[in-house]
């Protein structure tokens, strides 16, 4: 066995349980020093949230000791009816929201991705300023709009009463939609629409048939976007909402700004709550899309 | 530029199931992006049950003209006909020809049996018809079985079969096929080769390919056009094209080439002679040149033509005067050697300087040790194998 | 390929006429009113003329509300800067980490960015103030602290006086850098994980260390992420309403916070509209010099 270098031996088999390896010189998130700076931030980002939420079922009013546990904040922000309605409310916001701004996104998308005409930067430049201009200043813009150019008739009947707010929320959301149904159909493969063609299909059914499935990973996204935006908006409803049209936000700030009650928390924990199951729902529609990466 | 085939080339022997009317036509077609001119003035007619070639660099226009019988552009000037019928008003859903594309486009939402099932559906056919005729496209394409997978669960190679499939399932008067070959790695190339030329004969339908390779086009094509800057620059057959090219652009674009200019001095019926500065000795032809005495001529020569000899340096043993009649000889160093396997390529430095090219087949194991690095030889040529090109 | 709308005319107007038409009447039309009115004057209770004077953008670049701008200005890019400095190394390491992590990370860090941002800041009071968690934990470090001095015979450190951390700038910042965080990381990660790897690699082959790879190639070829980055955490920033209000003192007001007093409380619309307008031009600026980078960067590339 002298030269056994020369000969083929079989390598060593592979221990059972793996030696931990070194980290590779690029793998980053391997190496202590950033891995202390993403968990530090990430504790940043989410210390506040959970004790906000743990909070919530705290039976003090001080809110600061732990005091033992209560679900009474919840009944008290659950009988609290105008918190209720404000609630209703920007969810009857959001979802119309989302509707009317998927469609108008998309039209808004296909238009741009799809012609070329004349003055079409300049609508690209406009498409673009609902997302660039501060929410402050559409908010005022929307507060003047609505007060002396456009007066949304007051004691409409709900939701109708809410069409301001909504009307502003599709201003802002729509263009956001746009952007990612847009950036969706870059990747599109002419070709596809090409073999519809080929194939005897319509203009109208090769849209149906081939462009919008395309389209569907976007449109989810970009309605998950409008939905949460919506949602989220404070500034540009607190511009447009009057003392019957109260929003989620708008009625939670108020609240804050007498008193920091634990009712706030308890409401606030509800919210997160309903936004982590949306985006839980939205990953798993996407995911669920077929990867077409490669076709 | 023209059908007809250069100087003494037999006569193309068309495949038995060609027929002799045109299913394709071609009458002055030019098409203009702006001012770039990227068809210009083509005819061309394709006969039904050819597999036919479009052959040509990128941007040559080999493209346009096939996207222009799919009806996804339109000609500036000029009518095209399919199967007699002018088609300019004819949408591409509404035409008798179906393509598959380069990338294939296939559906990716959909799974195979309803990719291939689209275009039916399009045509109405009802929904018993779709199955079996599916299923008979599937088989045909040996993707048999495979009916319920997502696109994104085939390979390349079968993502091409069902592009196949889903376009001869409609039986169209002609298949296009843009680049089919592109996408696939070298093995499956030439088995997808074979597989399109004995589908073609199966169906028996036309095939128009557009490529840009021309050992593709050679391999599998009946008749080839072959196409440079929008022009048609030769119609042939593959075999045409490769042994009797039109023009400097062909020689060089199908197949490998050395290409010597020089002056037409002698031009008898049945011999000719051209005088190449570079060779450094008169070129000996075997047949007659149709080009006026004096002028300026190319002569190109294939350089698995060439056959090397040894040579004594300073040897007269194969003068030039001595070489008999009808074979041309000059004499060279070796200065480079490629040893492929199959075959060995030379570069072999001319007295000028010039640099030629040689292959030689390794007949036996031990032939690539005949010749080695800076030895003399002698190459040696048949007066019937060069080509001479006025253009 | 676009086609010309002139191809496919019905088309065209089909798709497009809806949202342009709302995009006008519902955006550029309250828009413009907007504008019109900084150049009105007030003339009763709920009557506005527009005179066509200069008055009100003479106002707001007097020296009061020009100290707010600049102020506005110098919060947000610190702001930027804090988001930048904490955000690449976390964006470098969800970009370089295995595939599964990277998931888990990028929703980590997505998910604050979907909750709502009054949440947020309303959550972060209840951190920063003087009873709240920061002080608590430092309370009790220091009496800690204390305790181990006097063990080791040291005078006691005395009595723990709570730190400030609420209604004042650093609040303010803080509260900023909280909300924005996303915003620089999602990009600066999208731009670090379009790299080419082997770019890196070469780096580190021709014996760069890490932090010199990181300045000298990862730094310039994500230069494009990095300004935009920089851009959508610096405009929202700059015009800010809510973590001012909520968090910052009576010296911490930034530009929206005034702009809302003009147009709620102050009732003074004309001069409200004049400010709105110059936080426009400067969010407007702020995209030039942004596209002036990208532009560069395109150059090179």
């Amino acid at each position: 066995m002298a030269d056994q270098a020369l000969v083929a031996t079989p390598s060593p088999r592979p221990p059972e349980k793996p030696v931990k390896d070194k980290p590779g010189p690029l793998e980053y998130m391997r190496q202590w020093p950033l891995r202390v700076i993403v968990g530090a931030t990430l504790l940043f980002l989410y210390l506040p949230l959970i004790t906000l939420m743990v909070f919530s079922f705290n039976d003090s009013r001080r809110n600061i000791v732990w005091h033992g546990f209560t679900f009474k904040y919840y009944e008290k922000a659950f009988n609290n009816d105008s918190l209720q309605q404000a609630f209703v409310n920007s969810l009857t916001i959001a979802f119309l929201c989302t509707v009317i701004s998927v469609i108008l996104g998309a039209l808004a998308a296909v238009m741009l991705w799809r012609f070329r005409f004349p003055g079409k930067t300049v609508v690209e430049g406009s498409m673009a300023l609902p997302i660039v201009v501060p929410e402050i200043c559409m908010g005022v813009a929307m507060l003047v709009f609505f007060a002396r150019v456009f007066p949304w008739p007051g004691g409409l009947p709900w939701p109708l009463n809410l069409g301001a707010i909504t009307i502003a929320h599709i201003s802002f959301a729509f263009p956001f939609v746009a952007t990612v149904v847009r950036a969706r159909l870059a990747s599109f493969n002419r070709e596809l629409e090409e073999a519809a063609k080929d194939l005897g299909a319509s203009e109208w059914r090769t849209f149906w048939d081939v462009l919008v499935p395309h389209m569907q990973p976007g449109l989810i996204a970009g309605a998950l976007l409008a939905f949460t935006l919506s949602l989220d908006d404070f500034v540009i409803t607190f511009f447009t909402a009057g003392p019957d049209t109260v929003t989620f936000p708008v009625k939670v700030y108020s609240m804050l700004r007498f008193s920091v009650t634990p009712e706030v928390n308890a409401a606030s924990t509800i919210l997160i709550v309903v936004t982590v199951i949306l985006t839980a729902i939205g990953l798993q529609m996407q995911n669920n899309e077929p990867k077409d990466k490669k076709a | 530029m023209t059908d007809a085939p250069v100087s003494n080339a037999p006569a193309a022997k068309p495949a038995p199931h060609v027929k002799e009317n045109a299913i394709i036509s071609f009458q002055g077609v030019t098409k203009r992006f702006g001012k770039m001119v990227a068809v210009d003035n083509v005819n061309l007619d394709i006969r039904e049950g050819e597999f036919f070639a479009l052959l040509g660099p990128s941007g040559c226009g080999k493209t346009t003209l096939l996207r222009m019988l799919a009806g996804f552009e339109t000609p500036t000037e000029g009518k095209v006909f399919i199967d007699g019928k002018d088609v300019a008003d004819l949408p591409p859903n509404k035409r008798p020809v179906n393509m598959v594309f380069q990338s294939y486009a296939v559906f990716p939402h959909m799974k195979v049996t309803d990719n291939v099932a689209y275009g039916l559906k399009m045509d109405g056919v009802d929904a018993g018809e779709i199955k079996k005729r599916v299923e008979e496209a599937l088989e045909l394409v040996k993707l048999g079985g495979l009916g319920d997978r997502m696109p994104d669960q085939l390979s390349g190679g079968q993502r091409q079969r069902v592009a196949l499939a889903r376009a001869l399932v409609k039986r169209p008067r002609v298949l296009l096929l843009d680049e089919p070959l592109s996408a696939l790695d070298a093995k499956l190339r030439d088995q997808m080769r074979s597989e399109l030329t004995s589908l073609q004969e199966k169906v028996g339908i036309t095939f128009i390919m557009v490529t840009h390779d021309q050992d593709e086009a050679l391999a599998i094509a009946t008749r080839c056009a072959v196409m440079n800057r929008g022009l048609l620059a030769q119609v042939a057959t593959p075999a045409d094209l490769y042994e009797f090219p039109n023009s400097r652009f062909v020689a060089d674009f199908v197949g490998s080439v050395n290409m010597f200019e020089g002056v037409l001095e002698r031009d008898e019926p049945n011999e000719a002679q051209v005088r190449c500065a570079e060779l450094g000795a008169p070129v000996y032809l075997d047949h007659g040149v149709t080009g006026a005495r004096g002028s300026t001529v190319w002569v190109a020569l294939r350089p698995e033509k060439i056959e090397m000899h040894k040579r004594v340096e300073g040897s007269t043993a194969m003068k030039m005067e001595d070489a008999p009649q009808g074979t041309n000889v000059v004499p060279g160093i070796i200065r480079d050697i490629v040893y492929l396997g199959s075959e060995t390529n030379y570069e072999i430095e001319l007295e000028g300087g010039r640099r030629v090219k040689t292959f030689r087949s390794n007949l036996t194991r031990y032939d690539q040790e005949d010749f080695t690095w800076d030895e003399p030889v002698w190459l040696a040529w048949h007066a019937c194998s060069p080509a001479v090109l006025l253009s | 390929m676009e086609q010309t709308w002139k191809q496919a005319r019905a088309a065209f107007a089909a798709i497009s006429v809806p949202p342009l038409a709302w995009l006008l009447f519902f955006f550029l039309i309250p828009l413009a009113v907007i504008w019109a009115y900084t150049f009105g004057e007030n003339t009763g209770p709920t009557t506005i003329d527009f005179t066509g004077t200069f008055a009100n953008y003479a106002r707001a670049l007097g020296p009061l509300y020009l100290g707010i701008f600049v102020k506005s200005v110098v919060v947000a890019a610190i702001t930027t800067i804090l988001c930048l400095v904490v955000g690449f190394p976390v964006a470098l390491a969800i970009a370089f980490a295995s595939p599964k992590q990277k998931a888990w990370l990028l929703l980590l860090i997505m998910l604050p960015f979907w909750t709502n941002l009054l949440i947020r800041t309303f959550a972060l009071i209840a951190v920063l103030r003087e009873q709240g968690y920061v002080n608590f934990a430092l309370e009790w470090l220091w009496n800690n602290a204390s305790g181990f001095m006097t063990l080791i015979g040291l005078q006691p450190l005395g009595e723990f006086e709570p730190l400030t951390l609420l209604y004042n700038n650093f609040a303010v910042v803080v509260g900023l850098v909280y909300v924005h965080l996303p915003f620089m990381v999602l990009p600066l990660y999208s731009a670090l994980d379009r790299m080419d790897r082997s770019l890196m690699e070469a780096s580190l082959d021709l014996g760069a260390g890490h932090l010199k790879t990181i300045f000298l190639v990862v730094v310039p070829l994500a230069a494009p992420g990095i300004a935009s980055g920089i851009l959508i955490t610096f405009i929202p920033a700059l015009g800010s309403y809510l973590t001012p209000d909520l968090l910052g003192g009576t010296d911490s007001q930034m530009i929206a916070n005034v702009i809302e007093r003009q147009f709620k409380r102050a009732n003074d619309w004309p001069f409200g509209a004049a400010l709105s307008f110059l936080l426009m031009y400067l969010t407007f600026i702020a995209i030039a010099i942004q596209a002036l980078v990208q532009r560069r960067s395109d150059r090179r590339a």
